[in-house]
């Protein structure tokens, strides 16, 4: 299957390129672009003409890393598109092709998927209080320390229900609804995103 | 335009938020950052104003971060999704209500995908099926927190102790207000106001007594960016986009930033602590940094909550000159206790900012 055949299996990459007029709004409204060498424009240039290996240097590239999801350029694109999303599928093709481990920002992945992605797997949620080390995490400051050093009872204090089961903030997830997550992970194809993404980063 | 076609136009900026009867879900960075947020959202609907939220303690993760930074299928996020329809359906509800602003606009992507392409909703329930074995309803309000505070502003501040005004009453407190770009730049139809004119926070300020601040960074990203967040090496990302919005709305000296996405308050912050260490910056008049609050911290000041029972003293900015301004009587020697009343200790002053 070439590229362009996967990138068009996903639902998000025909609803979110359909009729691109070059106009760069999208670049003109977008954070990244702002910070980062980035043109979601060219992107959206790129992908409307179907060159396999114009769309594989996208795969192996930096380019695709830089968007922040924050969708600005759903609001403002006057065709209704979503370079954001076409950038979700890209982001896809390039982990299910390997691709990915070409790119720095691409290999990041593997710590994307071992801190956000394991925790949902663990713990039943992206973040979890006990998954925040103060000392991954600077930029966190003095209070965030103090709350780490001190969860249990701060969170107690605030009604929270931190390492027990029912309901409340920071519960612990009971067995049979991780179960249930898991299951759906494996029939839907999360485990095997997880796995693809362990196997090309080994490699 | 005449007159009644404004008024139409105006209508397709407002969206209908249920009354009553709502099945409640969690957000993953709230729990964790605004613990006492959620909790008080809960006091203010049951208690308050006397609404009927169910919280189910089954549903999980909506997967949202994991999604939105690249290592989730769009199909495993569905089927998440649907499971949490499926416990919304079973305990007969049909209004969802969204704690997290990443995950209410999962919910109407979602939604949205499934209602223009039915093959794919097929899919999702069958994968539901086989495996949980549930079934599910789409629901017929998707609403956030936010949305409903909105709502009941009025009935809020009919049951007030306290106004966004200093302790005379003679000023009205300055706000500058960030609105989460999942909220409505996604589907502008699904916030209050839009993407153009988003009234979800203005107008709880307005009715509250508080003035609002028009800054030109107003409806930037704080800068989340979700894998530029989670990787270590990206955070400049971050830092560099709530700067651009702190560098904007200081000149006009507000009091208090307001924000409706978990991440978006935990980032304007945090990062103020972080600029000041990293370089030496600091915002706020004194240099003490500008207090970010969620709605719920600030629905609850106005009613007399407790603040140290809302969680204020988990940010890292202090709001006690906000609680001083207002006139709000409250026990500072009581901010670092725990449940039983006891102290457990208070969090190290940085050398810049923010304590």
């Amino acid at each position: 299957m070439s590229y362009l055949e996967m990138l068009n299996e996903d639902v998000r990459f025909r609803d979110g390129l359909k009729a691109c007029i070059s106009c760069g709004v999208c670049t003109a409204i977008c954070p990244a672009a702002e910070f980062f060498d980035y043109d979601p424009r060219k992107v959206m240039i790129i992908v409307q003409k179907h060159r396999e290996e114009e769309i594989e240097s996208l795969l192996r590239g930096e380019t695709i890393w830089n968007c922040g999801q924050c969708m600005s350029c759903k609001t403002r694109c006057p065709r209704e598109n979503t370079p954001g999303m076409v950038i979700q599928a890209l982001r896809k093709v390039s982990q299910e092709s390997g691709l990915f481990v070409h790119s720095v920002k691409g290999r990041q992945q593997l710590k994307v998927k071992r801190s956000v992605g394991d925790n949902i797997l663990e713990y039943g949620y992206c973040v979890h209080p006990d998954t925040l080390l103060p000392d991954q995490h600077p930029e966190q400051g003095t209070v965030w320390e103090w709350i780490y050093e001190n969860r249990k009872e701060v969170y107690e204090r605030l009604g929270a229900n931190i390492y027990r089961e029912g309901a409340g903030a920071v519960r612990k997830i009971d067995d049979e609804s991780m179960e249930e997550l898991r299951a759906i992970f494996r029939e839907t194809g999360g485990e095997r995103m997880f796995q693809l993404i362990e196997y090309y980063s080994e490699e | 335009m005449d007159s009644e076609n404004k008024i139409t136009s105006w209508r397709n900026y407002q969206k209908k938020i249920a009354d009553d009867h709502y099945f409640f879900v969690r957000s993953c960075i709230r729990q964790t950052f605004f613990p006492g947020s959620e909790r008080a959202f809960l006091t203010i609907m049951r208690d308050v104003l006397g609404r009927d939220v169910l919280d189910d303690p089954r549903h999980t993760s909506c997967t949202g971060i994991a999604y939105h930074s690249d290592v989730i299928p769009l199909q495993t996020i569905m089927t998440v999704v649907a499971r949490h329809f499926a416990l919304m359906t079973e305990a007969g509800y049909s209004n969802f209500l969204v704690s997290c602003v990443t995950s209410f606009g999962i919910y109407n992507e979602i939604l949205h995908m499934w209602e223009h392409h039915p093959e794919i909703l097929a899919e999702t329930r069958e994968h539901l099926w086989k495996a949980t074995r549930r079934e599910f309803q789409v629901p017929a309000n998707v609403v956030h927190t936010s949305d409903t505070i909105y709502k009941f502003r009025n009935e809020i501040f009919a049951k007030a102790k306290y106004s966004l005004t200093s302790r005379n009453g003679e000023s009205p407190l300055r706000i500058a207000e960030h609105v989460g770009c999942h909220y409505a730049k996604i589907f502008p139809d699904k916030g209050e106001g839009g993407a153009e004119f988003p009234k979800v926070l203005s107008g709880m300020i307005e009715s509250w007594g508080g003035e609002v601040l028009d800054y030109p960074e107003r409806r930037h990203c704080c800068g989340f960016g979700f894998r530029h967040y989670v990787v270590r090496e990206n955070r400049g990302y971050s830092v560099a986009n709530t700067r651009k919005k702190l560098e904007s709305l200081a000149p006009l000296k507000p009091d208090l930033i307001l924000a409706n996405c978990p991440g978006c308050t935990m980032f304007m912050d945090k990062w103020q602590y972080t600029l000041g260490e990293m370089e030496g910056v600091t915002f706020g008049a004194d240099g003490r940094g500008i207090p970010v609050l969620t709605y719920e911290e600030l629905a609850g000041l106005v009613l007399g909550m407790d603040p140290w029972e809302l969680g204020l003293q988990m940010h890292q900015v202090d709001v006690e000159p906000v609680l001083k301004k207002m006139g709000i009587v409250y026990a500072p020697e009581k901010k670092y206790l725990n449940a039983g009343g006891q102290y457990i200790g208070k969090p190290m002053v940085p050398d810049y900012c923010c304590l």
